[in-house]
């Protein structure tokens, strides 16, 4: 059991009725926050307080806490997923932060994200980019060839392994400047552009999904490198680079 | 729509569009500087340079067109996009912290990009509108040995040498970013060559406006 002592914090966390009320930032305290705990954990027991105050508790987004899913999504103290590199937002523990700190906990910040209510933005626009070419159509009739068995080139195969270990959480839209979707699009359009069975829709997948994203309002991406340093899953620029030759190869080639 | 108009106004096609125009400029930047440079050394070189660029057909009709559609497509696209992504992120955030993940230059070509306007201003004030005058309105005499002459003159104003200065200073920051964001841009990214392209960038960001201000300075000081 720890004996290290609580933390008293002071937060200002963006509140919003629904997606048409205008929000604000509002200040709450919390004291003997563990340095152990989650931050989730931290948000879970201002929550505790709110409702025992007869309060609106603050609504945020949450699933598997283990950082997998992606569904956490908290602009902290000026960075996507809060000051640890690397990280979700609920892999971050309090023991990032110092006793008598202040905290600001915003939702994500972009036109294609609207804020549903208070922490919790629509990411349907990433939803429908993937509509757009995010798959490969396969026949699961009984005759599908087993995927081990195409020989594919090892590095060719991590290479779309790593681009395929986006969660989707869209902390890159949220940290680029320009709210730019860039990141997300091009790590889905590697991960199918690397292998064997993403070729038959190679060129309609990335114009497809390149013209879902501009149409979705997302910004121009202007290669601050933002969105690599701040993706808790590390995803390279190298895939926005792999995208924009797929995207001007298939624009002249495509019939 | 035909694909071409499709694919130079989708998002990837601009930034394609900006990084072109902008590897242009680049080796414009450089045979501008070379030509600059033999000022300091020998007059008649430079006038040499200067008579030839200013009176070759290829140059003045073919090349020059390019550059002043590459310069104002540039500065144009530069604008529409920043406008453009303004309106992508309609709420600010109440904090934000840029410096944690990217270098102010890159968050701030928008800034170095107005300050290389407003000195193209001038310097368009200053040589090529004169020259065009001179050339193509008054159609005065040419005289090939006039150049030296008329370029140091200028730099003996020692405002003009600041704002000469200061501008190359926001040139420099500008092209910290914007050198190997072109190549980013263009797809151009190889884990062999990318750091090369890197390392060539900072040297040609620095260099280059470093060399525009020493050849100001040296007119300035050569004068006194």
């Amino acid at each position: 059991m720890s004996t290290t002592k609580g933390m008293n914090l002071t937060l200002k966390v963006w509140r919003q009725k629904n997606s048409q009320a205008q929000g604000s930032m509002e200040t709450y305290k919390v004291s003997d926050i563990s340095p152990d705990s989650s931050f989730l954990e931290m948000m879970d027991i201002l929550n505790e307080q709110l409702v025992g105050e007869n309060n609106e508790p603050v609504a945020f987004d949450h699933d598997c806490r283990e950082g997998i899913c992606g569904s956490c999504s908290m602009y902290i103290n000026g960075e996507a997923h809060g000051p640890v590199k690397g990280v979700t937002t609920c892999q971050l523990h309090m023991r990032s932060f110092k006793d008598g700190d202040t905290i600001y906990i915003e939702p994500w910040r972009a036109k294609a994200f609207p804020v549903i209510k208070d922490l919790v933005v629509d990411r349907g626009a990433f939803d429908r980019v993937m509509a757009a070419g995010g798959f490969i159509s396969v026949n699961t009739s009984g005759n599908t060839q087993d995927a081990n068995a195409i020989p594919i080139q090892k590095e060719n195969a991590d290479k779309a392994m790593d681009a395929a270990t986006c969660i989707g959480c869209g902390a890159c839209v949220a940290t680029c400047k320009n709210a730019s979707a860039m990141l997300f699009v091009s790590a889905k359009v590697s991960q199918f552009a690397l292998l064997p069975q993403g070729q038959v829709e190679r060129q309609e997948r990335v114009l497809n999904m390149v013209k879902q994203m501009d149409e979705e309002g997302f910004g121009n991406c202007s290669n601050t490198g933002a969105c690599e340093v701040e993706c808790p899953k590390g995803i390279s620029l190298e895939n926005i680079a792999r995208m924009n030759r797929e995207y001007m190869s298939a624009s002249i080639s495509a019939e | 729509m035909s694909w071409l108009k499709q694919t130079f106004t989708s998002s990837i096609g601009r930034k394609y569009a900006m990084a072109l125009s902008a590897l242009f400029l680049i080796i414009f930047l450089l045979q501008h500087f070379a030509i600059n440079f033999t000022s300091v050394f020998s007059e008649k070189t430079f006038n040499e340079l200067s008579h030839f660029m200013g009176t070759n057909p290829l140059v003045q009709f073919a090349l020059q067109p390019v550059l002043i559609f590459g310069v104002v497509y540039h500065f144009v696209m530069g604008f529409v996009l920043e406008i453009k992504n303004n309106k992508a992120r309609n709420v600010k955030y109440a904090m934000n912290k840029g410096e944690a993940n990217s270098t102010w230059f890159s968050r701030n070509m928008i800034v170095s990009g107005l300050v290389i306007l407003a000195f193209l201003v001038v310097h368009f004030y200053d040589f090529w509108i004169p020259e065009i005058l001179h050339k193509y309105v008054e159609f005065a005499p040419e005289d090939p040995n006039r150049y030296w002459t008329e370029t140091v003159e200028k730099f003996h104003d020692p405002i003009r040498v600041g704002i000469y200065s200061l501008s190359f200073v926001l040139l420099s920051m500008h092209l910290l970013h914007g050198f190997q964001s072109a190549f980013q841009s263009v797809g151009a990214r190889h884990s062999k060559y990318t750091p090369l392209i890197a390392k060539i960038g900072k040297i040609y960001a620095i260099a280059i406006p470093a060399g525009f201000i020493f050849i100001a300075l040296y007119h300035h000081l050569n004068a006194l």
